[in-house]
This record gives structure tokens, sequence and C-alpha cells, in this order.
């Protein structure tokens, strides 16, 4: 790293400095050299790092007025609605937040999928980050159960079910998970537990992630490996720490108008009306961001290769690194995988309309057709393209198609083809 | 160079400390784990008894027995002919109605549906039995699965007559 060789000025931080060198982390931390061309895309992270710690600060004080049993849950999130003061504020923060932190994880990642951020040798970064984002879904989950609706209960019922179908220890494991014969008031209060432990680990992660992030240093939009520090890079701070910050501020002016005008458009209805152990909703849904991977499980006919088709749909995502043989990285430079790459997202919104529509006929159908595709694109297309696509050429520094007159670094194309006439 | 590699006393103990060694993990573990299955509580509540003097043929009722739900359906004889004449070929997880009711009249089952656990609803779906909501299992007349992704019928509890008007589920 450039400045491990850092001295602080002062005499009393010279002497802490020796002793623990947080200065020196922080001088890291400021000086950290950024590819200077990278876009909005890249303001994610620190977007998704502001959510984080927005919801365990709104969580933390939830947890002060919340009651973890099931004949209090409900009345206690009334409660909290009602009579704690600014306590509407707070919980509707901490439940608009989840989507708004599922929204930004999901355009960190096709982010990454675009500009082939996964690729060596950011790997772990990107193992890191979809153990953050497994997580980040068992997180979201247990704390959508703690409210004690309706859709809580039935949607715990449902996930908690999906290890029934496991072998010979299916019923031991969902017994074990319920502390009892179904979901009752044993899950909610090991849910509540849970649910407040996992976003610290979560916050572990995210710190080894951006620790697995600063040794090979950010990739950029156009892929290619810079020199650090070069003319290529700027300081972090002041330069990305400002973007960073416009575009959370834009980001911002979103979540606030879901939390002040539309509340509970992300919710559903029937999480209003208390669990009730013997009527089942006529539909469930989970929240949207699980859509996709809701649509995958009952697109499969069969219990248990649902399930297992479920898990495999993210296992796909933990090992693209090795999927994707090509070894270019940024879609710019791949015009066929640029293509793919927007069926994909196509894909993944059918899936996300296809689990919220119910599981027969027409629907059925076309969520058994996106699933088929979407793990054709991991397991197929993208091995596939590595081998057989043609490329277009890559510039040799982020400079360089500056230089060539243009600031787009698609028109890099249009250059070298001058270059051939 | 023929040296061949002895077994020291050394290599030994090293095995011998990893073994007690796992052994005490897995001891002192196993509370950490075990503490989350039902507990005595949870357990006792073992029994229902219901009385079921006012269910007219054709009507079902559900109770709550160990926090899940259970039907209980006094059938009408269409009914039970429909299950007994089902060829039992046609079905995925074959069952005679005569070993899922022993008094053909009466059907006692847990209603939870055997796929991901949701309530089917009564007198629906496309074989005049269950239909569960959530994805699409369609049950016949006996509880027994016909139609989606449910691997098994509905599991029949223990239970018996303890006269005629009561039963005792579990």
């Amino acid at each position: 790293m450039s400045n491990t060789n850092y001295v602080p000025t002062s005499k009393i931080g010279k002497w802490f400095n020796d002793r623990l060198p947080l200065l020196t982390l922080s001088a890291h931390l400021q000086e950290y050299p950024t590819p200077k061309n990278l876009n909005y895309w890249w303001t994610f992270g620190g977007i998704l790092t502001f959510c984080l710690i927005t919801q365990i600060i709104t969580g933390v004080i939830l947890a002060m007025h919340y009651v973890a049993h099931a004949d209090l849950a409900f009345e206690s999130v009334e409660h909290i609605m009602r009579n704690v003061n600014y306590g509407w504020l707070i919980r509707y923060v901490h439940a608009n937040g989840a989507s708004m932190f599922f929204l930004a994880v999901y355009i960190h990642i096709f982010r990454a999928l675009y500009y082939g951020s996964y690729k060596s040798p950011r790997e772990v970064i990107w193992i890191i980050g979809m153990i953050i984002y497994f997580l980040m879904m068992m997180t979201a989950f247990m704390g959508y159960v703690l409210p004690w609706g309706q859709m809580s209960f039935w949607g715990a019922t449902v996930i908690t079910n999906l290890f029934s179908a496991i072998p010979f220890f299916g019923e031991s494991i969902t017994n074990w998970l319920w502390g009892g014969f179904a979901v009752d008031n044993p899950t909610l209060t090991r849910f509540f537990s849970l649910h407040y432990l996992l976003p610290f680990l979560i916050l572990g992660l995210v710190i080894l992630h951006i620790w697995a992030l600063h040794v090979p240093g950010n990739n950029n939009p156009i892929g290619i490996d810079v020199k650090k520090p070069s003319k290529d890079t700027v300081p972090f701070h002041p330069y990305i720490v400002i973007k960073d910050l416009f575009a959370l501020l834009i980001f911002l002016i979103i979540f606030a108008f879901f939390v002040f005008y539309s509340p509970n458009i992300l919710g559903h209805a029937d999480n209003y009306i208390e669990a009730n152990p013997l009527v089942t909703p006529a539909h469930i849904v989970p929240e949207w961001y699980l859509l996709p991977f809701y649509a995958i499980l009952r697109s499969i006919p069969d219990k248990l290769f649902g399930v297992i088709a479920m898990f495999a749909s993210i296992f796909v995502l933990v090992i693209l690194p090795w999927l994707d043989t090509s070894k270019v990285k940024s879609a710019i430079f791949r015009p066929l995988y640029k293509q793919f790459y927007w069926f994909l997202i196509i894909d993944v919104i059918v899936l996300g309309y296809m689990g919220a529509m119910p599981a027969e006929g027409v629907y059925l159908l076309i969520a058994r057709v996106a699933t088929a595709y979407y793990f054709m694109h991991f397991l197929v297309i993208l091995p596939y393209l590595g081998i057989k696509e043609k490329t277009l050429p890559i510039p040799l520094s982020i400079t360089e198609p500056v230089l060539g007159g243009s600031s787009n670094p698609s028109r890099v194309k249009n250059k070298t083809e001058l270059h051939n006439l | 160079m023929s040296e061949e590699k002895k077994v020291k006393r050394r290599d030994f103990i090293f095995t011998a400390s990893y073994v007690l060694g796992g052994v005490g993990v897995g001891a002192a573990v196993w509370p950490l784990i075990d503490q989350m299955n039902p507990d005595a509580s949870v357990k006792a509540l073992a029994s229902t008894e219901v009385d079921v003097s006012s269910v007219q043929p054709g009507q079902s009722i559900t109770v709550l027995w160990r926090g899940k739900p259970v039907f209980i359906k006094r059938r009408t004889q269409d009914e039970i002919a429909e299950a007994k004449s089902v060829d039992l070929k046609d079905l995925k997880h074959p069952e005679k109605d005569e070993d899922r009711a022993k008094n053909p009249e009466w059907l006692v089952m847990l209603g939870i549906c055997t796929h991901l656990g949701c309530v089917p609803l009564g007198n629906k779906g496309e074989y005049n039995g269950w239909f569960c909501p959530c994805h699409g299992s369609h049950y016949d007349t006996s509880g027994r699965i016909r139609k989606g992704p449910a691997p098994t019928n509905l599991e029949i509890p223990k239970y018996e007559f303890v006269n005629n008007n009561t039963i005792k589920i579990g």
C-alpha cells in the first residue's frame, strides 16, 4: 500500500499511532487510489454501508419497545406505531430500509455482473459479498416474522418447511428449528435473537469485504488493471467521498418518498392481521426482494428438487468467477455478453413477477421457462461465451480513450477501427 | 532409503489429545444445540380430546393439536365411495382409503399441506377434497395427494374414538 510510511504530525498522534496504527488506517482510507473513471454505479458500496448502519440503529431502538412473545408481539408493534414517540417513523424507516437495502444490493450485484468485478483477482471479494447477501436474506426473512402478522406466520411456516424436504432428517430438523411441532412462540423468540445477531455478523463481513477490496483496488468501467497510484487514479478523499455522498443524497430522496408517502406499499396488507395458525392467507407472497427465488422454488414440481433448485440459484452466483471463462472483464468490450446480460436482467424481473402470481396455468409455465433460462445463463451461456466470443480491443489505460478524443470508453472501438483503415 | 516412518509415542499422544479434545467440544456444544428442540412444556401438550357429536355428514371441523390444525371430516356416502373407487395405480403416494380412515365416515388428518405447511382449503380442488392455495396441491376425498408439488398424502395423526362422540388425538 502506498501509505504504510505515514507519520502523524502531532506528538500525541505519533505516540498513539506507534501503539495502535489507527491513524495509518485512516490515512490509507483517505489516500486510497481509486480509478478516476468510476461512474455512479460504483456509489452503491457507500450507500449499502449507510443502509446497514441505519438498519442497526433503528433496529436497536425498535428492540427497546418490541416484545418477542407470540401473544404480545403484534400488539407491541401497534404500540410502537401509535404510542412510542416517533415510533412510527423509526419502524417505517426500518421496514422500508430493508427494501432499500435490497434495492441497493441488487444494483451493486448487477453492477459487478456488468463490469466483471467478480473476476480474478477479486473472487474473494465477490464470495464474501455473496455470503453477506445470503445473511441479508436470512436477516430480512426473520425480521419479517417478528410483527407476528399473517404473512409473518405463514412466511415462516413455508420457509422453515423447506427443510422438511431433506430426506430422513427433515422432520427432526424442522422441529428443532421451530422448538415445537409448528411455528409458535419458541420460533418467534429465537428468530428475534438471531435477527439481532446477524446484522453484526454482516458488519464484520462488510469489513472483510472492504479489506479484500483494498488489496487489488477497485475494478472500473473499462475493467482493466490500473497502476496505483498513477494518472489513472484519484485519491478516495475527497473525490470519491463527495461523489458517494451526492449519490447517497439522491438515494435518500427515494428512501424518504417511501417512508413518508407510501410506507406500506412494499409490504403486504395481510401482515396487519394477527397470526392465526388455522387460516392460511389466500396468497402467500414473500417480500419483493425474495420473489425470484420463490418463483424458482415453485416452478419445480418436486418438493426436494424445488428446494435444491432454489439454493442452487444462489450457489451458481458464488461460483460465478469460475463459470465465466472470459478474460475480459467489462461488458463494454463484450458485445455478445452485453446482450445476454440484459436478457438475464429481464429473466430475473420475469421470475420476480411470476413469484408474485399464483402458481398455476400460464404463470407456472413462464416461471419454468425463466428458471431454465436462469440456469442456462450461468451454466451454459457464460462458459461458452468465454471461449467463442470475439471481444473488442481493450485500451491500455484509462487515460488512453480520453486522449483518443472521447471520454466514452465504448468509442475506443471506433478509434481502433479508424486505425485499421 | 528404506527407513520406514515409525509411529512415535508423541504421535500417539497428539492423536489421543485431538480425539479427547473433540469429544469434549462436542459434549459442550450439544446442550447449546439441543436447547432449541421442543421443550418439556411443548411436549406435555401431547393429546387433545374433541367432541364431535354436533358434526353433520359433509361437515368438517378444524381443531388445534400441538399447534397444528387437525381436520375432522364426517364424510358423506358419495365421498366415501369416491375415495374407495380410486385405482391405487393413479396415486402418487398409494394408500388405501381403508387404511386412512378406520371408521370410513370419519376422516381425521393433519390440516397441513405436505409441501410447505400451509393449511389446505376444504371442498375445493379438482378432486373434491382439499386444495392448498399456496402452491397448488390438490388432495382427494381421502386426503391423498393427486396433483401438485406436495410429495405425500395428508398425514394421519395417532387418534382413537374414546366413545361414539369423542375423538382423542395424540
